[in-house]
């Protein structure tokens, strides 16, 4: 795999008429987990769907390597950069290894349709994910968990160096998204690059490498978890006083700061 | 097992050939076939008999137009329902009958020739189409499936009102059964000339769908997932709407509106080989032929009068799409 640098430069995202960021830089080295977070509304998914290059930048421009995506083809993006959607149903009942196939379509010659060499590199991510026996299941009928490995792993067999997560422990419970969090976290240490979006700032601090606040139409902050992913921050861009607190074990945690009930 | 279910539609398919060409209104002998393949070889002369005439002019061209006319709407069918990702959408949807009916409505009305009729109806299904497109194109950033979706029943409703006003118009003794009857579908009046020219219009539709197969299954995603697969969402799309729509325009040209056959067939055939639209359209496109078979089988001799082949699709049909609806899975086989 061939390690590749996703930036954003001076990026307005928005739509026609609409504008809902601007002035916004990032920059993503190989290895490293980019943690967006923001409040409903503040422009993650219009922020994402940019970066993806699936809506056009209202100004600046996404560079993967120095080449602006405005400047590639779709199928040489998805060489480079792989989006993991939140887990959904499709509307057909595929199977995982279909719905995992389906990423290698950039890899594949026009007419073509995915060979008994592809399906090796399916079930390969399939297995890296600890989800190979799974290949025949339904995917609509497995678990929410298990549907989000096999959207990680259909990203995986795209074989791109970047990958971007649209809230992968959404409407997961606590053991699938502990789960995921530490296979995502497994894959930055091979050299992937990971963008994610996230409603938990606790999951920021288990994974994030940075953290970008997206709020009030532009960036707000980006850097190391310890110095983004702060009281004042939270409780600004929450609209509600947050504690972050050290556990004894040594990990950094997230509270909204009530007053204890009997307290008083 | 995948192969099983293609050599058991085989099988189907061949079986329902027999069938049709076995019964009919006229009693065929099976001297009366080889003697008319022998004759096409050139190793006969002379006169054709009564029995030869019927199979080789009547019941040949007529199940042959079965074949092409039930795969290339349940082909039609397949591609439409995975490009828009819902299994209750049919060739139709695009307002393609409709507006194919309108053409053809108006040639009756004009008492061209069938020829002539067919040339309309052509048009007028294309047309529909590319009005319904290009107000999808003028409606941008709404969702492009459910304004292409819903341009399709508005225009669709619009050639069903200059239908009606057509009906209205015709000679109400010459005119109007004639119009009624083609758009109940039929295949009585197919000709071996009419497939000449619609049989290679439903091969140049197929073929951008043989060849992109896969990537048509891509589009199944929805938009955003399908693009960042590195699928050119708008470029394809825009070549299986057209694909398809050659194919229904081309037989609802030659066999009038024959509705519920896409609807149905491609939902059977996903139930049996499963959603992968590389199988589907294989299997859609046999089931649908050896289907079309039966039913215009059933049509020319349940009674002494022909019955129009719309009234039997909607007799099976509507039943079917209300079976679809009360399962009520959140996605579907």
């Amino acid at each position: 795999m061939t390690l590749m640098r996703l930036e954003a430069r001076d990026l307005a995202i928005g739509y026609p008429g609409h504008l809902v960021g601007r002035d916004i830089a990032l920059a993503l080295e190989p290895g490293e987990i980019l943690c967006l977070l923001g409040p409903n509304g503040a422009g993650k998914t219009t922020l994402f769907r940019t970066l993806l290059g699936l809506q056009p930048p209202l100004g600046g421009a996404v560079l993967i390597d120095g080449m602006p995506l405005a400047d590639l083809a779709r199928a040489e993006i998805a060489r480079r950069l792989a989006y993991v959607p939140q887990a959904h149903l499709t509307e057909f009942s595929y199977s995982v290894l279909d719905v995992v196939l389906m990423g290698r379509t950039a890899r594949l010659r026009a007419f073509a349709s995915p060979g008994a060499a592809d399906e090796r590199v399916a079930l390969a991510k399939l297995a890296m994910l600890g989800i190979r026996e799974l290949a025949s299941h339904d995917y609509t009928r497995i678990s929410g968990g298990q549907r989000q490995l096999a959207l990680i792993a259909r990203a995986l067999a795209q074989e791109a160096p970047i990958l971007v997560l649209d809230e992968p422990t959404a409407s997961l419970d606590f053991g699938n998204q502990a789960l995921v969090l530490a296979r995502i976290r497994a894959l930055a240490t091979e050299g992937f690059g990971i963008v994610l979006s996230t409603h938990d700032p606790d999951h920021a601090l288990m994974v994030g490498t940075r953290v970008a606040v997206i709020a009030d139409g532009g960036l707000r902050a980006v850097g190391p978890p310890a110095e983004v992913v702060t009281p004042a921050m939270l409780s600004a861009i929450y609209r509600t006083a947050v504690l972050v607190e050290q556990t004894p074990s040594g990990h950094r945690v997230c509270v909204p700061a009530w007053e204890k009930a009997g307290a008083s | 097992m995948r192969r099983g279910v293609f050599w058991l539609l085989l099988i189907l398919l061949v079986a329902a050939l027999a069938l049709a060409l076995a019964v009919g209104p006229y009693p065929l002998r099976l001297a009366d076939v080889t003697h008319t393949v022998m004759r096409a070889l050139g190793l006969e002369a002379g006169l054709s008999t009564p029995g030869e005439i019927a199979f080789g002019r009547v019941r040949l061209p007529r199940v042959v137009a079965g074949l092409v006319v039930g795969a290339a709407l349940s082909g039609a069918g397949a591609a439409y329902q995975t490009l828009f990702r819902n299994p209750l959408v049919s060739p139709d949807i695009l307002g393609v009958a409709t507006g194919a009916g309108l053409g053809a409505v108006v040639g009756i009305l004009l008492s061209l020739p069938v020829a002539g009729i067919q040339v309309l109806a052509f048009a007028g299904g294309l047309a529909t189409v590319a009005v319904v497109y290009l107000i999808a194109a003028a409606l941008r950033g709404h969702d492009r499936t459910l304004v292409l979706v819903l341009g399709g029943v508005v225009v669709g409703a619009l050639a069903g009102a200059c239908i009606s006003l057509v009906k209205i118009m015709a000679d109400p003794y010459d005119q109007l059964p004639a119009i009624t009857f083609w758009l109940l579908g039929s295949l009585a009046a197919v000709k071996m000339s009419d497939l000449a020219v619609a049989a290679p219009l439903v091969v140049a539709g197929l073929v951008p769908l043989v060849l992109y197969r896969w990537r048509v299954g891509v589009l199944s995603l929805g938009d955003d997932e399908a693009r960042a697969l590195g699928v050119d969402v708008g470029r394809l799309r825009g070549l299986v709407i057209a694909a398809a729509t050659l194919m229904t325009a081309s037989v609802v040209a030659i066999a009038g509106v024959v509705g519920w056959i896409g609807l149905m067939i491609p939902h059977i055939a996903r139930m049996l080989i499963g959603p992968n639209f590389a199988r589907l359209l294989p299997a859609s496109m046999l089931l649908g032929a050896a289907f079309m078979l039966v039913v215009d089988t059933a049509a020319r001799s349940m009674a002494r009068v022909e019955t129009p082949l719309g009234i039997l699709t909607a007799v099976l049909g509507a039943p079917f799409f209300l079976w679809l609806l009360a399962r009520g899975k959140k996605t579907w086989g």
